[in-house]
């Protein structure tokens, strides 16, 4: 019996190979956009791990050259012998490749990838020719250096580890250090840093979350675009689905008239899915991978330059993407046939094929109705809710409540249409597109999402720029910026500044928490640059004339969301000024975009009353444009200001600009491949229609329209119902964007992305979907125009 | 001899790890060789010997404080050479590694340390004497007076020694021997030295006195390939005397000992002479260690049972072994070190 059912299933795809390969290709094409993203995401964050792990800055104290520049290797000796357990690093480039030389008797035992204890084989790292530990596309682009190779994927990407005699030879810098590595247990006494060597300076760790934390919202923007292409295709999967059940009931119901148990009918369709779905989601996974290793070499060089987070250009395929990719695949049919599977199972034994029709008219109603509930649950959401999971939640309704709504509203707003039409073949062309919305319903849902997620996140993304290069003109509205090492240091720096800059601007600030989370303090000196160029979200009157008088301070919108301190509340600056009465009243509040922390900033002479031991740690030099390498050269020379310690205005925007024209690449490739997919649906359906539509075409043409202009009639119709999903798509894309700018951001970072819109930016999406819709479009119509006039002539001889 | 030498396989290539303690009965290779009749010459010989594999400078004390409470003492430096060469900067093939403990009745604080040769992070100089790796160091114009400084997370020390006797040879003219197959080492003790100084524990300063035994060997394949372990005693008997001993456990147990009379006349016992059977074992550090033990050298009356002042002195180093100060009673009264290797 088994065996009858299972060829009976079989045939049903034999005979119609296009319902198969929409099925196959439509959730591979949705794994594959989505696994793609994970991978991507996955990629990076495996990256971020690894660079921590390597250079240890996370986890350990470091100690550094005031200034910057080398430690003499001499010093680490003498470090060593007044008790100080470091170890020594030396860093450099060889061609393309970072070169870390660690010392791996002291190094902390994780680092170092044969330390003592990992059992490698430490002799050989040791003594000629030594070896070099790195992951294998770094190995293939370096040098040769007489070591041994060895490929060692936990390396940070882009960077060799060898021993640290070897790594001076190679970079040719005998004797130098370039920071050590402050180990956590130490011994009871050591002498102090400063009397081993003034020149030294101890940082603290950095803490490894800092990176992954920057770098979660361009995550989370990612992981939002692969669920969103997902549910694109699971559109598709679903009309696919939908579409050869429905062929099916004939089947089903002449194999359970001739005995085959419900039970074991039901459980093999669900097998036979199953299976599909393990095929395509493997084929999904490796185009997935595809998808991801074009856009991962972008994606990284984005990181990097955005956020200076190392990622590998390069894919390693890991297991977890295939488990998971097919796990998708396989939840997504679940999903997807749950409803036809049910139906089926209900369907009576002797009720047959026919009663669909009715059904159809059923289900549009229960359709309004859900898309009428989902809407409303999502504008309760958005007014009510408070949480990620209330975001993401609201996102959800308002996406499929959205889509649910397409066809009630298309119904609609073609019934208007065909009441104006007075021409009868203008009357016939409204009355049949409205006839077809309900077999094209799903793939015009899926052209809708995929618009709605490119309008919503190209909305976000280009926001995100705008505010971002708008909040580096407000807060790098110096031209040059120098850190400060220590007291003296300062001293210089003011004293160069003196005679070549413009103005000086002293950043003097303390780290300690306010109100109960970690927070920055910083004094501002009362000067036109803060005036004319921060723009603060919020404030009262007067703002800067009464944060200068020092009748109150400034937040950082972090502050003001998570602490809940709103205009006019008081700042408890008690505990970290060590004056316990001090407490100040908001005056602003300003944007402080990708900043995990906190932030107060006092008038300068306040800052200096409640902190006076603070020391300044940054300046902002004011000075003209064109003079401003020269102070530059000028600050390194004379001043000793390492150049890294100085950040040129001009440069960090440039670098910005080119990161955004990076992440527009990676967001438009995103776009065509939605657009793709859906168009893709619109291609299946309007070929499964095509065989259908012939009896209601053949009267048309028997009317005296010919072929070709029935062809274009369809083509053109594809295009007007693209062109209202389009329209539709507009308020639930830019919904979409709001959703992700004011919601999820604010609960998933605690600052709001303000909202920009970009009209041109969305004509040109509307092109591209007219375009997918006119590709889709173009076959079915040329094979109407061929379609032999004896076939059209057919249905008036057979019988209905 | 000690067999400190297990320490040492940690700085060996994994080839030796992997061969636990036969590592060190592996062949010798281009190393130097312990040559019988050598005469040993100092001060040069209490420098290093790069030419061979491993060498020590290991030093315990039995010292009480001003309560009449008992401690112990450990300070250690191991060379291991990765070629039988010296050099200088990273290029070196001399690897240091360091130990240092304090045991007190009821604790036991260890440290470790590790350093490469060759640019003055760790190193041995015979004339003045300094050996150091970091902060530790044991220094002084000659052997016979030394500054010994150690320091951990949580204990430090710094002591003086003053030696009160002459240098022991041990075997044959400090050629001693470890197996019936012939592996030896040269091996020599100043087993005499007073020592007085200050304990830095958790809770406060102790001031010491007492005795310490400092031994130097060095070798390149001190121990046959079938030798699994080894017991080793430094004991000192109230009536002056002291007596080295050690039982190589292999096939057939290999016993050796130094009867030192109190004027330093030192007389070799041969294979069989000395004998050590454990009467309690202790569970540490998830084993089985004997920390009392019945040892016996009937040619000079002496069948003592010797006791663990600590019996958890647990070496929680890279590569672990057991290390404490014990007490003596039965035939002879006194007190002394015990290591034990290879229980694991």
């Amino acid at each position: 019996m088994t065996g009858a059912i299972l060829s009976a299933l079989a045939s049903h795809w034999r005979r119609n190979p296009l319902q198969l390969l929409t099925l196959l290709v439509g959730l591979a094409l949705a794994t594959a956009l989505w696994s793609g993203v994970q991978a991507i995401n996955a990629e990076a964050r495996a990256s971020y791990g690894a660079a921590a792990a390597t250079l240890g800055e996370g986890r350990f104290a470091q100690i550094t050259a005031k200034g910057g520049g080398a430690i003499p290797q001499h010093i680490y000796v003498a470090l060593r012998r007044a008790g100080w357990m470091v170890s020594p690093v030396v860093e450099g480039r060889l061609g393309p490749v970072r070169i870390i030389g660690l010392e791996p008797l002291t190094a902390p035992g994780d680092l170092v990838p044969v330390s003592p204890a990992s059992g490698a084989d430490l002799g050989a790292f040791l003594s000629a020719p030594g070896q070099v530990f790195a992951r294998k596309e770094t190995l293939a682009r370096l040098h040769d250096t007489g070591a041994q190779r060895i490929v060692a994927p936990n390396v940070a990407p882009g960077t060799a580890v060898t021993d640290i005699g070897l790594a001076q030879r190679l970079l040719d810098r005998p004797g130098q250090i370039d920071r050590l590595i402050v180990l956590a247990g130490q011994p009871l006494s050591r002498r102090p840093l400063a009397e081993v060597s003034p020149g030294l300076t101890l940082v603290s760790p950095r803490g490894d979350s800092d990176l992954s934390r920057l770098t979660d919202s361009f995550h989370l923007n990612l992981t939002a675009f692969g669920l969103l292409s997902f549910a694109v295709g699971l559109f598709i999967v679903h009309g696919a689905i939908g579409l050869a059940f429905e062929q099916r009931r004939p089947m089903v119901r002449t194999l359970r008239a001739l005995g085959a148990p419900l039970r074991r009918l039901v459980a093999l369709m669900a097998v036979e899915l199953a299976v599909l779905a393990l095929v395509a989601g493997m084929i999904g996974v490796a185009l997935g991978y595809v998808v991801a290793a074009a856009l991962l070499p972008d994606v990284a060089a984005t990181l990097r330059g955005l956020y200076g987070a190392e990622v590998s250009g390069q894919m390693t395929f890991r297991p977890v993407w295939w488990l998971s990719g097919l796990a998708i695949a396989l939840a997504g049919t679940a999903v997807a046939a749950s409803g036809a599977l049910w139906s089926l199972a209900r369907m009576p034994l002797l009720g047959g094929a026919h009663a669909r029709a009715l059904g159809m008219s059923r289900r549009q109603g229960r359709q309004s109705a859900a898309a009428g509930l989902l809407l409303a649950v999502a504008a309760v959401l958005a007014i009510r809710g408070q949480g990620l999971l209330a975001g993401f939640a609201m996102l959800a309704a308002l996406l499929i409540g959205g889509a649910l709504a397409l066809p009630p509203v298309l119904a609609l707003l073609l019934a208007g249409a065909e009441r104006r039409a007075r021409a009868p073949v203008a009357q016939w062309f409204w009355a049949d597109t409205r006839q077809q919305v309900p077999g094209l319903s799903l793939a015009l849902m899926a052209l809708m999402l995929a618009m709605a997620a490119n309008v919503g996140v190209s909305t976000m993304v280009s926001s995100f720029r705008l505010t971002f290069v708008g909040f580096l003109d407000q807060r790098l509205a110096a031209e040059l910026y120098v850190r400060v090492e220590d007291p003296a240091q300062a001293d210089a720096i003011a004293a160069v500044a003196a005679r070549h800059a413009d103005a000086i601007l002293p950043r003097p600030s303390v780290d300690r928490p306010v109100a109960g989370m970690p927070a920055q303090i910083m004094g501002l000196r009362d000067h036109a640059t803060y005036r004319d160029n921060w723009r603060l979200l919020r404030a009262v009157p007067d703002v800067w004339d009464r944060l200068a008088r020092g009748e109150g301070a400034l937040i950082n919108e972090q502050m003001y969301r998570r602490a809940g301190l709103d205009l006019g509340a008081g700042i408890p600056l008690g505990q970290a000024s060590g004056r316990p009465d001090a407490t100040l009243p908001v005056l602003g509040i300003y944007g402080d975009y990708g900043n995990p922390v906190g932030q107060v900033v006092l008038a300068e002479g306040l800052f200096r009353d409640l902190f006076p031991d603070a020391a300044v740690q940054q300046f902002g030099l004011r000075v003209d444009p064109g003079r401003v390498q020269a102070l530059r050269d000028r600050l390194r020379t004379e001043a000793g200001v390492a150049e890294g310690a100085m950040i040129d205005q001009a440069a960090v925007k440039a670098a910005s600009l080119a990161i955004f024209e990076r992440t527009f690449t990676v967001t438009a490739a995103l776009n065509v491949l939605t657009l793709a997919v859906a168009g893709f649906a619109i291609l299946m359906s309007l070929l499964t229609l095509a065989a259908m539509r012939l009896p209601q075409l053949a009267p048309v043409w028997a009317l005296g329209l010919t072929r070709r202009r029935l062809a274009a009639l369809d083509l053109l119709r594809a295009l007007v119902l693209a062109a209202l999903t389009g329209a539709l798509a507009l308020p639930l894309g830019l919904a979409l964007a709001w959703a992700l700018l004011a919601i999820v951001n604010v609960e998933a970072f605690g600052w709001r992305l303000p909202m920009y819109l970009f009209p041109l930016d969305y004509l040109r999406l509307g092109m591209l979907t007219l375009l997918a819709a006119a590709i889709a479009a173009l076959w079915p119509a040329w094979r109407l125009s061929r379609t032999p006039p004896a076939q059209l002539l057919g249905v008036f001889r057979h019988e209905r | 001899m000690n067999a400190k030498v297990l320490a040492f396989l940690l700085l060996f290539p994994v080839a030796a790890l992997a061969q636990g303690f036969a590592g060190l009965g592996t062949s010798a290779g281009d190393f130097a060789q312990p040559v019988p009749g050598k005469a040993l010459r100092f001060p040069a010989d209490h420098g290093p010997h790069p030419d061979f594999r491993i060498e020590w400078w290991y030093l315990t004390a039995n010292m009480t404080g001003p309560d009449g409470t008992p401690y112990g003492l450990q300070w250690t430096l191991f060379r291991s050479a990765l070629a039988p060469r010296d050099g200088a900067g990273w290029d070196t093939p001399q690897l240091w590694m360091g130990h240092a403990a304090v045991t007190t009745p009821d604790a036991h604080h260890v440290a470790e340390r590790l350093a490469r040769g060759g640019i003055g992070q760790a190193g041995v100089r015979a004339d003045p004497f300094l050996a150091w790796i970091d902060d530790w160091a044991m220094e002084g114009p000659d052997l016979d007076s030394l500054r010994l400084t150690a320091s951990g997370t949580d204990f430090a020390y710094d002591v003086r020694l003053r030696a009160s006797g002459p240098l022991v040879l041990h075997g044959q003219g400090g050629y001693s021997v470890k197996s019936a197959a012939g592996q030896a080492s040269h091996y020599y003790s100043q087993p005499f030295f007073r020592l007085s100084g200050t304990l830095t524990l958790p809770g406060g300063a102790v001031p010491v006195t007492g005795t310490a035994w400092l031994d130097r060997e060095w070798s390149s394949q001190p121990l046959a390939g079938d030798q699994r372990g080894w017991d080793w005693f430094s004991l000192s008997f109230d009536d002056g005397n002291k007596l080295m001993g050690f039982v190589l456990r292999g096939a057939t147990d290999y016993t050796a000992a130094t009867w030192i009379a109190a004027d330093g006349q030192a007389t070799p016992l041969a294979d069989g002479a000395f004998a050590a059977t454990p009467l309690v074992r202790h569970g540490v550090a998830g084993r089985q260690v004997p920390t009392t033990w019945q040892v016996s050298l009937p040619a000079r009356g002496v069948d003592v049972t010797v006791t663990a002042m600590n019996p958890d002195a647990w070496m929680q180093t890279s590569v672990p072994y057991w290390e404490g100060p014990v007490t003596i009673t039965g035939s002879h009264g006194g007190t002394g070190y015990l290591e034990m290797t290879g229980y694991d």
